[in-house]
């Protein structure tokens, strides 16, 4: 059994105690990834020689005696729209920026090294997080390792392949409508997306900056209770990060075998309406109904504006909001440039409709649209309400419940290509998952099961702000009955 | 419509850099004279995943400004961004506050020819400036951008269109400069671009139906930085403004034409069209979600309301009240802060002293302080006097120890010692330099004697009644005591010798 089989938490205590060396566990990464990438190809870059160096180090230093950090030495890949200063580009899947190094650390990488990490590559995604498929990536797209003719997901479905084809233990993504739980569910793999504030935004390049949340994505509940405990807290350097003293940084891993007794479960009509199916429907009822047998209370709640309302005013919340972020990449600064401009406009228009794909421009024109005079009241203005409305039916429903349960997907993964010529059938994929990040709460997708033909469902459970430890623990009792974590997937099987 | 002569009417926008030591956003330093690019970091380049944080200390200096503007300072306020591309903004958005500012409805009275008018404030509000552009000296036709002013702190304040003429538009940016000064808002450097003018011109053109007035299109002049330059700016404005009302009465309104936007050669003293309505930018506000929202506590503006300091408008009108100055000595000493603070302090140590009034004070302020000051162009921190040694030689001049004259020379000799201001005690000064003058009667007898033996004539002209005579005699005598003779014992002696003969 290869130490990579192991999960982050097991990996990290036998680092700690000396029975393996972070080199031995980087290199077990960087052999996986060299066998693993043609199939799944989940990295936007490697850094071999860097990680190789950075964990002999790190191995040294606890030679000598020194603490290293939560992380121990643990190798892992952060998604490719996190800035990295060392040596990586930061190309967020996007032509325009496919060459360019940051010259700074974001704020979880900043984290992670210091609690000694080592990063061996950047994971693949669709081109600035928009996308459910990572079909729109300048580096081509990311295939699904328990069926790899099919999507994992998106937009951090490099992470949740990567994770799930054991080429990392664990690895970070962002989530602005789903981005991370879609993927994990996609995938079978734990993609935890924190409260709105829990993570600093620093160095995450910005898609959509009131929804945009970085967190981990694992194989088990427990790796990404340790993953966020790295990341999370305040940071000064993002205005909307929590502060310690509003919302305080629990101990996730301390009461993450306890049980929350009693627990009462709100699954919403909403969640199981038309468009979800009929498979994952059963695996994910099959699943509340194993809550349910744990001595849970499973009642009905009413969100009546977290799906159908909130997916059409995300689409107006997010684009607007995308359009005013991506109006910096002109070529001018740094990023692409186009060579054969007439004048500034002339080459700031070029430069723009060169380096950016079909589906940025695309979010581009309908933000640029909705933020227009004349037109900001009908569409910005109106959805920022129904936000609102949005987070007041997750209020409402939390006076009632500990979580609220339901589907993370309305399908299992679809065929590569099969959304592409349809945008709104790929907006769709992110029904059940906007809900969350426009209340911004926290939220979860845990493996739930199997279809027939042996693609994986993930549970989503999502539960009210900063409340990350209670849904973990959770997400736990789910995981110890279902025995998902260990199953591996066929590309793995195959090319072994 | 009215056969009424046309009135300009003019609303001002005036961006001010505020005197922070830091950018709005980052922590980069705000510097004039740095070498291109850098001043500058990942923030205020925009670079991709990088945030805003506010500084607080640019809120403070706003709410200031606010606050002496007489703003309403409202509970909630909010970033927004404000969308255009150019290549001298880094971000291709400006962070500002639209729609909800931090200061609401002020006003400002401003003085011109002895008479005052007031200038309502609409609103007062924060944002970042942006770089320059500047033509590459290699010969070729490109530009390069400097980004180290990118971020700068910016306080925009636009006026209610309260001013009628080139005249009011420039003493309205004079006296809003002051009051940046005074309140230590902005240094308002002109020469660095500190302070910017945009006035929006156009002519009332008396009433239409229903008692609506009309008026001819609205031009807005950007980016003028200097006061002359809006004087002449304005002025040019009104005329072509007149010109074409002149040739088409009916169509040049605006409500056929509405806002366009006009730049301004000063070599040639001609505004130029930039942008007409049709070209009118879309800047498609919506509020900043990488910032939290203002939200000024009631305390907290209680307390930045506290360190206001007086008005330079509050504070003349007080000096004349109080101290019984003449209107023109009370414009004169405020208007400077330090030098109004300095008087002040000078008349507080004469508040017990029925010889010396804040009259007398404040000759000497006007007389030899400011003088100084501007004979050896210098602040008064520069000085190297302090109000208790100005206060000290009053003192002694009234005192008649010292004549008025020697006065300034002691003042001289203080600030000449090189010693630290205020170490030096004004009367050992006098002693040092034996400035003392010679009041004693018999000491005096003799030198009077010998002027009048001396001049005869003068000694008949005083006997033939002219009094000027009088005032030959003593300054003969005090040639004869090298400048100690009190003038006002010689007088006395004169006069009764004279009498008497």
């Amino acid at each position: 059994m290869s130490i990579l089989d192991q999960t982050a938490c097991q990996v990290r205590d036998a680092l700690r105690r000396g029975e393996v060396s972070a080199l031995d566990v980087t290199d077990a990464c960087l052999a996986a990834i060299e066998r693993l990438e043609p199939a799944v190809h989940a990295f936007a870059s490697t850094a071999p020689d860097a990680a190789r160096a950075r964990a002999a180090r790190l191995d040294r230093r606890r030679d000598a005696g020194e603490d290293v950090g939560l992380l121990a030495g643990l190798p892992l890949a952060v998604k490719d729209n996190m800035a990295t200063a060392d040596g990586l580009p930061t190309a967020c899947g996007s032509n325009i920026l496919r060459t360019w190094h940051a010259p700074y650390d974001a704020h979880v990488v900043e984290r992670l090294l210091a609690e000694g990490a080592v990063i061996v590559g950047k994971t693949n995604m669709d081109e600035f997080a928009m996308g459910s498929s990572t079909e729109h990536s300048c580096f081509g797209p990311t295939r699904n390792p328990w069926d790899t003719d099919r999507v994992p997901g998106g937009s951090s479905g490099g992470s949740a392949a990567a994770v799930a084809a054991r080429m990392v233990p664990v690895a970070l993504g962002s989530d602005t409508g789903g981005s991370i739980r879609q993927p994990a569910s996609l995938c079978s793999v734990v993609g935890l997306k924190p409260t709105y504030g829990r993570v600093s935004r620093y160095g995450l390049v910005a898609f959509a900056s009131s929804l945009d949340q970085i967190g981990p994505v694992t194989r088990t509940v427990g790796d990404a209770a340790l993953l966020l405990q790295a990341v999370a807290g305040h940071d000064p350097r993002d205005s909307t990060s929590a502060a310690e003293t509003d919302a305080p940084v629990p101990d996730y891993l301390a009461a993450l075998e306890e049980p929350v007794e009693p627990l009462r479960i709100g699954v919403p009509k909403e969640f199981f309406g038309e468009g979800l199916d009929e498979e994952v429907e059963r695996v994910v009822r099959d699943a509340v109904a194993a809550c349910e047998g744990l001595g849970a209370e499973v009642v009905e709640v009413a969100l009546p504006h977290a799906t159908d309302y909130a997916i059409a005013a995300y689409y107006l919340v997010a684009p607007s909001e995308a359009s005013s972020n991506l109006a910096r990449y002109d070529g001018v600064h740094y990023g692409r440039r186009s060579g054969e401009a007439a004048d500034v406009i002339d080459m700031v228009m070029r430069s723009r409709s060169e380096g950016f794909g079909d589906e940025v421009k695309r979010r581009i024109m309908l933000g640029t649209f909705a933020l227009s005079s004349g037109y900001y009241d009908a569409y910005y203005k109106k959805a920022l309400k129904v936000r609102r409305l949005v987070r007041q039916d997750f209020d409402a429903a939390f006076e009632k419940v500990d979580c609220i349960m339901g589907p993370t997907s309305p399908t299992a993964a679809f065929r590569l290509g099969e959304r592409l010529d349809d945008p709104l059938a790929m907006y769709l994929s992110d029904l059940f998952t906007v809900g969350a990040s426009m209340a911004a709460i926290a939220g979860v997708s845990v493996p739930a099961g199997f279809t027939e033909a042996g693609l994986p469902v993930g549970l989503q459970i999502l539960s009210g702000v900063f409340t990350e430890d209670r849904l973990l623990r959770i997400a736990r009792m789910l995981e110890r009955e279902t025995h998902l974590a260990g199953r591996r997937p066929p590309v793995c099987e195959e090319s072994a | 419509m009215s056969a009424a002569d046309p009135i300009p009417t003019i609303g001002m926008e005036v961006h001010l850099h505020l005197a922070t030591r830091t950018k709005m956003f980052c922590p980069c330093a705000v510097e004039y004279d740095a070498p291109p690019n850098t001043r500058v970091c990942p923030v205020c380049l925009g670079m991709p995943g990088v945030l805003p944080v506010m500084n607080e200390r640019a809120v403070e200096l706003a709410v200031r400004m606010a606050l002496g503007l007489g703003c309403r300072i409202p509970d909630f306020a909010k970033w927004d961004r404000k969308h255009y591309y150019y290549p001298d903004l880094p971000k291709n958005y400006q962070i500002s506050e639209y729609d909800e500012p931090l200061g609401l409805g002020g006003r400002l009275d401003v003085e011109l020819d002895g008479e005052t008018f007031r200038v309502g404030i609409t609103r007062v509000h924060l944002e970042e400036d942006a770089g320059k552009l500047v033509h590459a000296e290699d010969g070729s036709n490109a530009s390069v951008v400097d980004l180290n002013r990118a971020g700068t702190p910016l306080l925009e304040i636009v006026s209610e269109p309260d001013i009628h003429s080139a005249r009011q538009a420039r003493a309205y940016g004079e006296a809003l400069r002051q009051l940046a000064v005074y309140l230590g808002v902005g240094h308002c450097n002109m020469q660095l671009g500190q302070m910017r003018f945009e006035p929006n011109i156009s002519l009332r053109i008396g009433e239409g139906a229903g008692g609506v007035p009309r008026y001819t299109p609205i031009t807005e002049i950007k980016n003028l930085n200097s006061f002359r330059s809006v004087e002449r700016a304005c002025e040019f404005e009104i005329a072509r403004h007149r010109d074409e009302l002149a040739a088409d009465p009916e169509g040049y309104t605006l409500e056929t034409l509405g806002k366009s936007t006009r730049g301004w050669r000063d070599d040639r003293g001609v505004s130029f069209l930039q942008r007409s309505k049709e070209e009118a930018h879309d800047y498609r506000y919506f509020p900043e979600p990488d910032l939290v929202p203002l939200a000024p506590a009631r305390e907290w503006v209680a307390r930045v309301r506290a360190s206001v300091p007086e008005l330079p408008a509050d504070r003349r009108r007080r000096f004349v009240e109080a101290y019984g100055l003449p209107e023109s000595d009370a414009a004169v000493l405020t208007a400077d802060r330090r030098v109004a603070d300095f008087f002040e302090d000078a008349v507080r140590l004469h508040e017990q002293n029925k010889q010396v009034t804040p009259k007398t004070v404040a000759n000497w302020v006007m007389q030899d302080v400011m003088r100084i000051l501007n004979e050896e162009n210098i602040g008064i921190s520069e000085l190297r006097l302090t109000a208790g040694q100005l206060a000290e030689t009053i003192g002694i001049v009234a005192q008649g120890l010292v004549s008025r004259e020697t006065g300034s020379e002691l003042l001289a000799k203080v600030r000449a010692t090189g010693e630290p201001a205020g170490s030096i005690n004004v009367r050992q000064v006098v002693e040092d330099y034996n400035l003392a003058q010679t009041s004693d009667a018999g000491e005096l007898e003799q030198v009077v004697d010998a002027v009048i033996a001396e001049n005869p004539d003068a000694a008949r002209q005083f006997a033939d009644g002219v009094d000027k005579a009088v005032g030959r005699l003593i300054g003969l005598a005090k040639k004869k005591t090298a400048g100690k003779a009190n003038p006002k014992v010689v007088r006395d002696l004169l006069v009764r010798k004279l009498r008497g003969s």
